[in-house]
């Protein structure tokens, strides 16, 4: 499975995405840049996180009017899969590729730690051999990642079962101690109607390998590789 | 040209984190009478004069500057 990590002007995350997808999982990558249209005929394109274009206006929104923005649009709407990691989650939001926004965490802060993220579903690709209910541990690192959004879209996620991931302590239980950043139920992760896009605040792609604290956010990756054989 | 004046602010319905700690400084300052704090962004700018200006602004608004997820704004025209 062929991979693109797209490189805006702030992303930081990009090179730990590439890192992950071609030393660790082995798979064919290369970075996309902002300014092109080709995505170079990847199957899943990597939105990663940073700050791109300075977070200028809000976080995501410059970076979603950017030309590479357009053919992962297209991409997405063909069925392409794409995932959206912290910044990538929140430009993927500016896209209208999923509902929803992030806006500043409740406590201000700038949060940078490990967390523990229930599985909510294994109805999507990303979670396609993760048990139902099993945790991961992943590090959040984001001033805005408190998911918000309206009554109607809210009921959609859930009736639908689209939130992916939710913040939890590591026995899995979703309480209000667990949730870092003020995020609306919980929400970690959550995915569009047709299941091919994935926006998550947490970074699987930092929690790859035990010596960087945590392999568990391979399993993300794992699950799509073997979902989409 | 027509000068664009703009002002985003978050939702009603949001918590203005920001907003909230200046109201508590403020309060500190002992002007306890002070509720209702919000901040926002003011964005100004000068456009090309043209019957539909209106619609341009809106659609500059809604696209760019302002997210209806989370913002509403408002603008007034001076020429």
């Amino acid at each position: 499975m062929k991979f693109g990590v797209i490189r805006f002007p702030g992303s930081n995350c990009d090179q730990d995405a590439f890192f992950t997808i071609k030393d660790v999982l082995e798979q064919p990558v290369e970075y996309l840049w902002h300014q092109d249209r080709d995505l170079h005929g990847v199957d899943c394109v990597v939105v990663p996180g940073g700050f791109s274009y300075g977070d200028y206006l809000r976080c995501g929104a410059i970076a979603r009017f950017s030309p590479i923005m357009d053919s992962v649009i297209s991409f997405a709407k063909r069925g392409g899969y794409v995932i959206g990691i912290c910044n990538g989650f929140q430009v993927l939001c500016e896209s209208h590729l999923l509902p929803g926004a992030l806006v500043k965490n409740d406590g201000q802060r700038f949060i940078c730690k490990q967390v523990t993220l229930r599985t909510e579903t294994t109805d999507s690709p990303f979670t396609s051999t993760i048990i139902q209910g099993e945790t991961l541990t992943i590090p959040i690192a984001h001033g805005e990642g408190k998911y918000v959004c309206d009554d109607s879209t809210y009921s959609a996620l859930t009736q639908e079962n689209r939130i992916i991931f939710r913040y939890s302590d590591p026995l899995g239980n979703v309480l209000e101690s667990s949730n870092p950043n003020g995020s609306r139920d919980s929400i970690a992760g959550i995915t569009n109607e047709t299941r091919n896009v994935l926006g998550m605040m947490p970074h699987p792609e930092r929690a790859s390998d035990p010596a960087l604290g945590s392999a568990d956010g391979r399993r993300i990756f794992e699950s799509l590789l073997k979902y989409a054989g | 040209m027509p000068k664009v004046k703009v002002t985003v602010t978050l939702k009603p319905s949001l918590l203005d984190a920001q907003g909230k700690v200046v109201q508590g400084a403020l309060h500190n300052l002992s002007y306890t009478d002070v509720e209702q704090v919000r901040i926002g962004k003011y964005i100004e700018f000068s456009v090309a004069e043209s019957d539909d200006l209106d619609t341009k602004v809106r659609e500059i608004c809604d696209k760019l500057l302002a997210n209806p997820v989370i913002e509403d704004y408002r603008y007034e025209v001076a020429s």
